[in-house]
């Protein structure tokens, strides 16, 4: 009786600290944002009339600066506009006059759409890639599988969508080249936000495929009789899918900021779009707003992978201390504390080639 | 500007290892180690056939060696005007005289992205020096002071990888304005949380060793001992992770570029270039296609060197 009710406790605590986390972090992106656009010098309301090419005067600039709340102190700018973000008021579009919350919440069905499709195929193609470069027998083919992760992560994702183009919509016109007209505009456009994040999944898992296999584990496996589809499968796939399970938010974040390439590429409204307008126009509480969402998204993702993770993984012990990413050095038994180990290790390393 | 590129050979000269033998001869047999998966002792015959057992090493190294040329001296590999188009001879396909075609005002598309690589290369090496100074200061603090410092500085790392490095970088441009330095300084500053995460963990590594305390016990200030006998003995993972960053770093600066955020527009910046061959992507393929090919081929050279070097000092330690 005592047990389930500390262990209830233990849950109630590991899930509190989760949250309190999440929101330590999301004020955190909100402060360093601030920082970083409003604290460094730049005039947002001089470049939205032109700079000093204009022909404005000094107290129309100043009642401008009035109007977008751009003339008090500093410090007291960030109170006021970190309370307004509390309510989801996020300020006002320089550029087109209207609320951040409003141009950001309009796009983002089609980026959801886009980052959806592109999130299956980078998670299907890369696992799948993963799983047959380390089954084959065959030292060449797997040599060859395993050399495209590192061309995929080298290809510059605007020049692969511009060349998705001009294979498939011009030289054969399969797909449409721009615009957002149901599912076939969504095909080329998916592929190409998706390369580079599905061949950092490939390198990554099949990273930690390598590594399980050479697992205690797998010999006994083996031993009992087990064949070679179901060991690397059932026992090697399952067991590496978990740790790659923690960099889903990084994973998320790419797609997301993939999409400011790959909407530019395939002229495609979206969070995007919007970013990219935003950031030529200098339009300051756009893309605070946009940086935001995207803090919001990963934080969101992260509290979700650290609330499901114990229920996949058994071997994880709920602790409420903070740690930054949840990883199996910290819970895997003592029979398998090196292959662990070296998993996150490499995990840490893929993820500093992505970055 | 070819201060990074440099760092490819003399990034292992560091002295963090104490292993034997020069840095090529160290590279040279961790590659061929991993390659043959026998872990004998490093000998001499060995590095003799290096590049004949490493087809990708040596044609990364060959590449890279080409695309510096290009940055440092251009004309030596094109001669032409970068800017000056002879309208006559518009949007011709690759031939002879113009190996990458011609662009819509007449400009040879060979020349533009030959003269247009100093301008990538060295807003990458900017970039990567942004992350690593910046990063390698933050981390050295962090790691040494301990205690709160070390707290408050990683949990304001954790927040910066909170937030996808290409958006980070469009804030700052936000901030800073266009151009190519601040597109630079944009990616470098994207970077400096995770150089200083790697930083922070080696020092803490260095911190315990024998001959930090030695330095400690004879007298030494603290200062002293940091920048003497910490800082070199713990470059090594961040010149490694350096040089890593650097592949990354072409294709923040060639995305960036791309949307429009780099240098105006007469400069044959890599990115730019792809972005102007965009109008023409139905009747002129090569203008957006050999750019791009570029810095797909530069930043697989680089990534393939950094992994080489990579391996050596994960072997090598």
């Amino acid at each position: 009786m005592s047990t389930a009710n500390s262990s209830r406790s233990a849950v109630a605590r590991y899930v509190a600290s989760r949250l309190g986390q999440a929101v330590i972090v999301l004020w955190a992106a909100y402060t360093v944002s601030f920082l970083v656009l409003y604290a460094l010098p730049s005039d947002p309301v001089a470049l939205k009339t032109g700079g000093d090419a204009s022909d404005i005067t000094p107290e129309q600039l100043a009642a401008l600066k009035a109007k977008y709340g751009l003339d008090r102190p500093l410090l007291v700018q960030y109170v006021l506009r970190l309370g307004h973000a509390l309510t989801g008021d996020l300020g006002t579009s320089i550029d087109t006059g209207r609320p951040v919350s409003q141009v950001i919440g309009e796009a983002i069905p089609p980026t959801l759409q886009l980052a959806g499709l592109g999130f299956a195929i980078a998670v299907l193609t890369g696992a799948a890639l993963a799983v047959v470069a380390t089954f084959v027998r065959s030292r060449a083919l797997s040599t060859f599988l395993l050399g495209l992760p590192p061309l995929g992560v080298a290809i510059p994702a605007f020049w692969f969508g511009l060349i998705l183009i001009q294979l498939f919509s011009f030289q054969l016109p399969l797909f449409p080249a721009m615009g957002d007209r149901g599912f076939p505009s969504l095909v080329l456009p998916s592929i190409a936000l998706a390369l580079p994040t599905g061949a950092m999944i490939a390198q990554l898992l099949s990273k930690s495929l390598t590594a399980a296999l050479r697992e205690p584990y797998i010999d006994t496996a083996r031993a009992k009789g087990a064949g070679g589809a179901r060991i690397h499968l059932g026992h090697a796939l399952r067991n590496a899918a978990l740790p790659a399970l923690t960099v889903t938010g990084l994973i998320v974040g790419q797609l997301l900021s993939g999409t400011v390439v790959t909407e530019t590429v395939f002229s495609r409204p979206g969070i995007g779009r919007v970013t990219a307008t935003a950031v030529q126009q200098q339009d300051i509480p756009v893309v605070q707003g946009v940086v935001l969402f995207a803090a919001v998204v990963f934080v969101t993702v992260n509290l979700v992978v650290d609330l499901i993770y114990p229920l996949l993984d058994p071997r994880i012990e709920l602790t409420s201390s903070p740690r930054r990413r949840r990883r199996p050095r910290a819970a895997t038994p003592a029979t398998t504390p090196a292959p662990a180990e070296s998993t996150s290790v490499d995990i840490d390393a893929v993820l500093e080639e992505v970055r | 500007m070819s201060d990074t590129v440099a760092l490819l050979p003399d990034g292992t000269q560091h002295p963090a290892d104490g292993f034997g033998g020069t840095a090529a001869n160290r590279f040279d047999d961790a590659v061929a180690e991993r390659a043959s998966h026998r872990g004998r002792e490093a000998s001499g015959p060995r590095r003799r056939s290096w590049f004949a057992r490493r087809p990708a090493a040596a044609a990364s190294l060959l590449w890279l060696a080409v695309v510096l040329v290009a940055a440092v001296a251009p004309v030596l590999l094109a001669p032409g005007d970068p800017l000056a188009g002879v309208p006559a001879d518009h949007l011709q396909a690759p031939s002879a005289a113009h190996w990458f075609g011609t662009d819509q005002i007449g400009r040879d598309l060979y020349t533009r992205v030959v003269h247009g690589t100093s301008l990538t290369i060295s807003a990458a090496s900017l970039a990567v020096a942004v992350g690593v100074v910046a990063g390698s200061a933050i981390g050295l603090l962090s790691g040494f002071a301990g205690g709160r410092t070390d707290a408050v500085l990683m949990r304001a790392a954790d927040v910066l990888l909170a937030i996808p490095s290409l958006l980070l970088s469009l804030a700052v441009i936000t901030a800073l304005g266009f151009g190519t330095v601040n597109v630079a300084i944009a990616v470098g500053i994207a970077s400096v949380a995770s150089v200083s995460r790697i930083m922070r963990a080696e020092v803490i590594k260095v911190r315990g060793s024998a001959y930090v305390e030695a330095a400690r016990a004879s007298g030494n200030s603290w200062i002293r001992v940091l920048l003497r006998h910490v800082l070199p003995n713990s470059t090594g993972p961040v010149i490694a992770l350096g040089v890593l960053e650097f592949g990354g770093a072409i294709l923040a600066v060639s995305a960036l570029s791309f949307l429009g955020y780099g240098a105006p527009a007469p400069a044959p910046e890599w990115g730019a270039l792809v972005s102007g061959g965009r109008d023409f992507l139905r009747n002129a393929w090569w203008l957006t296609t050999f750019p791009g090919l570029v810095i797909a081929l530069t930043v697989l050279a680089a990534n393939r060197l950094a992994r080489g070097l990579d391996t050596e000092r994960t072997d090598g330690s």
